[in-house]
C-alpha cells in the first residue's frame, strides 16, 4: 500500500511527487506516454515572475531562449511593442524541463515510471483505494491512501472518480504548432502575437523563439468552429515568406482548457491537478505555472490529510478553498476578460491597439488593470456593454 | 441514433482534445491512439470541431 499515486507526469504531477517525497511518503508517480514530456502540447513560455515566485531552480539544459518582451499585431497590422530592458521570461524546452521535474520527484524519493498506463480507479465502498493499470503488457493493482489526478486535458482519471471534468466546449481552445527551423525572426528574444478574426477566431497566433532562427509557429482558436486550428494556421504562414521557409521539426496539437475552472476538484481519497482541473491562465493559455502551484498546495493539504489519518473529501476539501483563494479568483477575472476579448470584432482591437500600452497589455493577462480597459472601451458608445462585463 | 464516426489516423497527433470535450464520454485517448466506444457516440459532432488537425469526420 502506497501513501499517494500520481497519474501523469506533468508539472503538476512531478510536483505533487516531489513534495510528498520530501516529506518521506512512499509516493509513486506514473506516466503513460514513453518518453516524460513528449511530446509536447505547449508553447513553452514562463515568465520570470512565475520562476521567481515559484522559487524554480530550472538547470539551463532546459531553457532555449531569454525574452525581453512581446510584439502584439492588431488586425490592421499596427503593433504594440511591449519591452523590458531585462530578461522577463523564457522558452523552455519541454521535453527537457519535463524531466528535469521528474528526476527532482525521483531525486526526492517518489518511485517515477513512464510507459505506465492507468486504466481505471479501485474503489472501495465508493471510495478510491487504488489504481489498476499495464506496464510492458502486464496488468497490475497497486492501493494508495490517496490517488491524485494529474493526467492533463483528457484525463479520465477525474471521470472515474466522479468529477464533473467534461469541458464545454466553448471553454477549451484548439491549438495547433509546429516548431520551425530556419525561420527569420525580426526581433529575437521577443514574443510576437497576431490578432484578427480572420486569423485566429477568438485566439491568436504566435510566434515564441527558441534561439535565433527555431520557433515554435502556433495557433489557439475557440474550439466550436467548423475549421480547424491546423487550416487557419497554415493560412497565415503562408501569407509569411520568412516564416513559410522554415522546416518542420516537430508538430503540436492540443486543447487549451481557457475557463469553466472546477469548483469541486476532490473526492474521497483523490483530487486532480493541473489541465485535468483547468488550471490554465484564461488569456493566453499558459499552465505550467499554475500546475506546479496547484501541485504544491494539493501536497501540502494531502501532507495533512495523511497526518491526520483522515483523506476523505472534507479534509481534502481544504485544497479547493486555498486553490480557489490564491489562484481562481484571479483566474475567474482574467476568464472575464477572455470573454470580453473573444466578443472584439477586428476594429474594435485595431481601436484598442491605439490606445494601449504594452505595459497594459502585460498587466491585463495578470488580470490587473482591467478597469483601465473598461475605461477605455467606454469611450466607444457601441462599446458600453462590453465594458460593463470587466467591472 | 445512427451515423458515422471516423478518424484519420495520419492526421491524428494523439493530443487527446477530442476526449476532453467529448459529452457522451465515448472517446479515450491511448497509447495506441484515440479510442472510440461505438455504443456511447450520439454523433454530436463536437469533437470534430475540436480537434486541431481536422482528423475527425462525424456524420448523422
Amino acid at each position: 500500500m502506497r501513501d499517494v499515486i500520481i497519474v501523469g507526469a506533468g508539472p503538476g504531477g512531478s510536483s505533487v511527487a516531489k513534495e510528498l517525497a520530501l516529506r518521506g511518503y512512499d509516493v509513486a508517480l506514473y506516466e503513460k506516454r514513453q518518453e516524460i514530456g513528449a511530446p509536447k502540447r505547449c508553447g513553452e513560455g514562463l515568465s520570470s515572475s512565475s520562476i521567481e515566485r515559484l522559487n524554480l531552480k530550472i538547470p539551463r539544459h532546459c531553457i532555449r531562449e531569454n525574452i525581453k518582451g512581446a510584439i502584439v499585431y492588431a488586425p490592421n497590422g499596427k503593433s504594440v511593442e511591449i519591452s523590458f530592458d531585462r530578461v522577463v521570461g523564457h522558452i523552455l524546452e519541454r521535453k527537457m524541463f519535463d524531466k528535469w521535474m521528474a528526476e527532482e520527484a525521483a531525486r526526492a524519493g517518489a518511485f517515477v515510471r513512464a510507459k505506465t498506463y492507468i486504466k481505471e480507479l479501485l474503489f472501495e465502498n465508493g471510495k478510491v483505494c487504488g489504481v489498476r493499470g499495464t506496464f510492458e503488457g502486464e496488468e497490475f493493482e497497486e492501493r494508495a491512501r490517496v490517488v491524485v489526478g494529474a493526467d492533463g486535458v483528457e484525463s479520465k482519471i477525474g471521470k472515474m472518480a466522479g468529477l464533473k471534468i467534461r469541458s464545454n466546449p466553448q471553454l477549451m481552445d484548439s491549438g495547433y504548432q509546429y516548431e520551425m527551423a530556419n525561420v527569420d525572426l525580426e526581433h529575437r528574444g521577443y514574443l510576437e502575437l497576431y490578432f484578427g478574426n480572420s486569423i485566429a477566431p477568438r485566439g491568436y497566433v504566435w510566434i515564441f523563439p527558441k534561439g535565433k532562427d527555431v520557433a515554435n509557429v502556433g495557433i489557439g482558436i475557440a474550439g466550436d468552429h467548423d475549421r480547424p486550428a491546423k487550416s487557419y494556421l497554415d493560412d497565415w504562414i503562408t501569407t509569411k515568406p520568412g516564416i513559410r521557409k522554415g522546416s518542420i521539426l516537430e508538430v503540436n496539437a492540443g486543447g487549451i482548457p481557457v475557463g469553466g475552472f472546477l469548483k469541486n476538484m476532490v473526492t474521497d481519497n483523490f483530487l486532480l491537478v493541473g489541465d485535468a482541473a483547468h488550471q490554465v491562465n484564461p488569456i493566453h493559455g499558459g499552465g505550467i505555472a499554475e500546475s506546479i502551484t496547484a501541485g504544491r498546495i494539493a501536497a501540502s493539504v494531502i501532507d495533512e490529510a495523511l497526518q491526520k489519518g483522515d483523506t476523505s473529501a472534507r479534509t481534502l476539501d481544504k485544497y479547493n478553498k486555498v486553490w480557489w483563494k490564491e489562484r481562481g479568483e484571479k483566474l475567474r477575472k482574467i476568464e472575464k476578460l477572455r470573454e470580453v476579448v473573444e466578443e472584439m470584432d477586428d476594429e474594435t482591437l485595431n481601436f484598442l491597439a491605439s490606445e494601449l500600452s504594452g505595459r497594459d497589455l502585460m498587466e491585463f493577462t495578470r488580470g490587473n488593470r482591467l478597469g483601465k480597459l473598461a475605461k477605455i472601451l467606454m469611450k466607444k458608445p457601441g462599446l458600453v456593454l462590453l465594458a460593463r462585463k470587466l467591472l | 441514433m445512427g451515423g458515422s464516426w471516423k478518424i484519420d489516423r495520419e492526421r491524428c497527433l494523439r493530443c487527446g482534445a477530442c476526449v476532453s470535450v467529448c459529452p457522451a464520454d465515448a472517446l479515450e485517448l491511448t497509447e495506441q491512439g484515440i479510442f472510440w466506444i461505438k455504443e456511447r457516440c450520439t454523433f454530436c459532432g463536437i469533437c470534430a470541431k475540436m480537434c486541431p488537425a481536422g482528423a475527425i469526420e462525424v456524420k448523422r
